[in-house]
């Protein structure tokens, strides 16, 4: 898409008391952009400042796109569960209000609320579906325990040893890259500004943050180079960068690191599942999700390798050992691709949404594997001013990694 | 003081802790911190060293030795390279050796781990490899200059306690170095046991990463070694088929 140039309003060689936008997202992944779109539809003036947004770089492009907090939960998580559950309820309005701002059919986004299936093979398995399923009724969750032919009712081409499942017939899942395309279409159908230069420092009045410093140069020939932007608030959503970003004070350096995930994207003439698998394959789990157009995304490792995005064989023969086992005939189909991405990790894997204790900068940053799923979320908390709805807020506040709080 | 003694170096924990299998870092940062270890096994073979905010930061804020594994390999030659890459990465010659035989079972193969063991202490290693439950290669192994022996208990993730007392007591009566349980403790009692048996630590990872309350559990471990090590110095009393009485029957 064309970028657009930044007004000569927000242009400022030198610091001034103007302010041009009201909110300003360093980074244009999924969730810098969904939370540009959702500020721009609030009537907010918005711009976001990457180098190339919606890149093949960003965490969302390797991402499977599944809205699955019920089937995903695991101990010591219930915070996560939380926050998931109260993002998944929003995702109808979400993926309805993005189809319809970018002027496409809801049905562009692959947006899916069919469910997910979990399944279980080996004995050891099951009993560890078995516990997973206590676990789930205790916390009051929906789901329903299968036996192995109930499963492969739903999902005939499981293999035939599935033992049984767990259905959460409320998760869903969407395509995270027609998201992206149509997020971009929003963005520009709703005047917001497209920075492409990257961010060289903050822009300080006193304590607070008015603006950012952009990069000279950049690499981008048309974009502005070494100049201000100013806006009331910036919001840093670099995902897995975020915590190595250039010019940002220490005290306010978000806890992320890169946490590598490798995924594989294969293609059929039409889908060979209706719904999500997911499965525990000799203790690692595997997923499976399938396109409206035929593709079946295997996913996916994770890696502690910092900026890491080399595909490694090892990586690509565990994904297809493993889903091999839930449905054996993956192995006739097209290979579409293969892609590492790096997810944006925290200490207690949630995200870090809010303001920091630097005034006028906010963080939308760590969601880790659930970027997609918390993106109308995230927006929200980012954007509402009702208050603290259900503790939400405190749970992602970066203020709970400050050293004296 | 009791201490245990391993390649020279001294640790007053003789709970070795993994650290695969916990949910987020912050939980094992928890549960390392409760287990009251001070030596900790890292696998190197998808970790890079160098990144800020991995599972060595948490390792290194709370002053624990790191141990780096070769987790993941299936011949002398991938253990040996990945020990190398490991010392040069974490300047330690210390390495935990660890050749899988087959995925199914991932138990140890002891004529790769046997002949890497060989091959890294005359590279200067200390090593210490992770074996099946054999007094014979526990000798060997001692013989061939490592610097403890880790014989399992069950395989690794099984949860199922140690299946073989015995041999673990025959591997402890001819050891000359340390002899550290490694692998199937599924709860306290299970660490306890391996200490009772003399021991002289237990190394466990997914027992407490994957309970459900992981540093509930680290600190039920701890508790469990130092009580199995102290009933083992306590000496127990003989197993006897009938009733003695404590105190005299008759006044």
């Amino acid at each position: 898409m064309p970028h657009t140039a930044v007004p000569a309003s927000a242009r400022s060689s030198s610091p001034g008391p103007r302010t041009a936008y009201d909110l300003l997202l360093i980074g244009g992944g999924l969730i810098g952009l969904s939370t540009a779109w959702r500020a721009a539809r609030r009537g907010l003036r918005v711009a976001v400042v990457d180098p190339a947004p919606a890149s093949a770089a960003a965490a969302s492009h390797a991402a499977a796109g599944m809205l699955a907090p019920v089937s995903e939960v695991t101990y010591t998580e219930e915070p996560l569960l939380r926050l998931g559950l109260a993002s998944l309820a929003r995702w109808p309005a979400f993926a309805a209000e993005l189809a319809a701002d970018s002027g496409r059919d809801l049905g562009d986004l692959d947006y899916r609320a069919d469910g997910m299936l979990e399944v279980a093979f080996g004995s050891d398995d099951l009993a560890a579906l078995d516990e997973l399923a206590a676990f789930m009724g205790k916390l009051d969750l929906p789901v329903e325990r299968l036996t192995g032919r109930e499963c492969r009712r739903l999902e005939p081409m499981l293999a035939p040893a599935v033992r049984g499942g767990l259905l959460a017939r409320g998760d869903a899942w969407v395509d995270p890259r027609r998201v992206t395309r149509a997020l971009l279409a929003a963005l520009e159908r709703r005047g917001v500004d497209m920075v492409p230069a990257r961010v060289a420092g903050l822009e300080r009045s006193g304590e607070a943050v008015v603006g950012v410093r952009l990069a000279p140069g950049a690499g981008t020939s048309t974009g502005p180079s070494g100049e201000v932007v100013r806006a009331e608030r910036v919001v840093l959503a670099a995902g897995a960068w975020s915590g190595a970003m250039e010019g940002l004070p220490p005290e306010v350096l978000p806890p992320v690191r890169p946490v590598k995930g490798q995924i594989m994207r294969l293609r059929s003439p039409e889908p060979i599942l209706r719904r999500c698998v997911r499965g525990v394959v000799h203790g690692s789990y595997v997923y499976l999700v399938p396109r409206g157009d035929g593709e079946l995304v295997l996913g996916a490792t994770q890696e502690e390798l910092g900026f890491d995005t080399r595909v490694t064989a090892g990586g690509l023969w565990e994904l297809l050992r493993d889903a091999r086992e839930l449905v054996p005939g993956v192995t006739e189909l097209e290979v579409a691709d293969v892609v590492a991405g790096l997810r944006p990790g925290t200490p207690d894997n949630l995200p870090l949404i809010g303001p920091t204790a630097l005034p006028g900068l906010w963080l939308a940053t760590g969601h880790h594997r659930g970027g997609v799923l918390l993106a109308p979320l995230t927006a929200d908390l980012l954007l509402e001013e009702a208050g603290d709805q259900q503790g939400l807020a405190g749970l992602c506040s970066p203020l709970r990694f400050q050293e004296n709080p | 003081m009791d201490d245990l003694i391993i390649g020279g170096e001294k640790f007053s924990s003789r709970l070795i802790m993994g650290t695969g299998g916990a949910p987020s870092l912050e939980v094992l940062d928890a549960a390392l911190t409760a287990s009251g270890t001070e030596l900790t096994t890292v696998a190197m073979r998808r970790l890079d060293p160098s990144a800020p905010g991995s599972v060595l930061d948490v390792l290194r804020a709370r002053g624990i030795k790191v141990l780096p594994n070769t987790a993941g390999c299936f011949t002398a030659g991938e253990a040996v390279l990945t020990a190398r890459l490991a010392r040069e990465a974490l300047e330690t010659d210390w390495v935990k050796l660890e050749v899988i035989s087959d995925e199914r079972t991932l138990l140890p193969d002891p004529i790769e781990t046997f002949d890497a063991a060989e091959r890294l202490v005359a590279d200067g290693f200390t090593v210490l490899p992770y074996i099946g439950d054999d007094p014979a290669l526990a000798r060997r192994l001692e013989q061939a200059g490592c610097a403890a022996v880790m014989p399992l208990g069950a395989p690794i993730g099984s949860g199922l306690g140690i299946r073989n007392p015995h041999n673990i007591e025959l591997i402890v009566e001819a050891a000359g170095v340390p002899v550290i349980l490694d692998a199937g403790i599924g709860t306290a009692s299970d660490a306890a046991l391996a200490m009772e048996l003399g021991c002289d630590a237990v190394l466990l990872a997914t027992a407490v990463t994957r309970a459900q309350r992981p540093e509930l559990m680290a600190e039920a471990m701890r508790s469990a070694v130092r009580a199995g090590r102290a009933a083992r110095l306590a000496g127990r009393i003989p197993r006897r088929r009938y009733a003695e009485a404590s105190s005299p029957m008759n006044p």
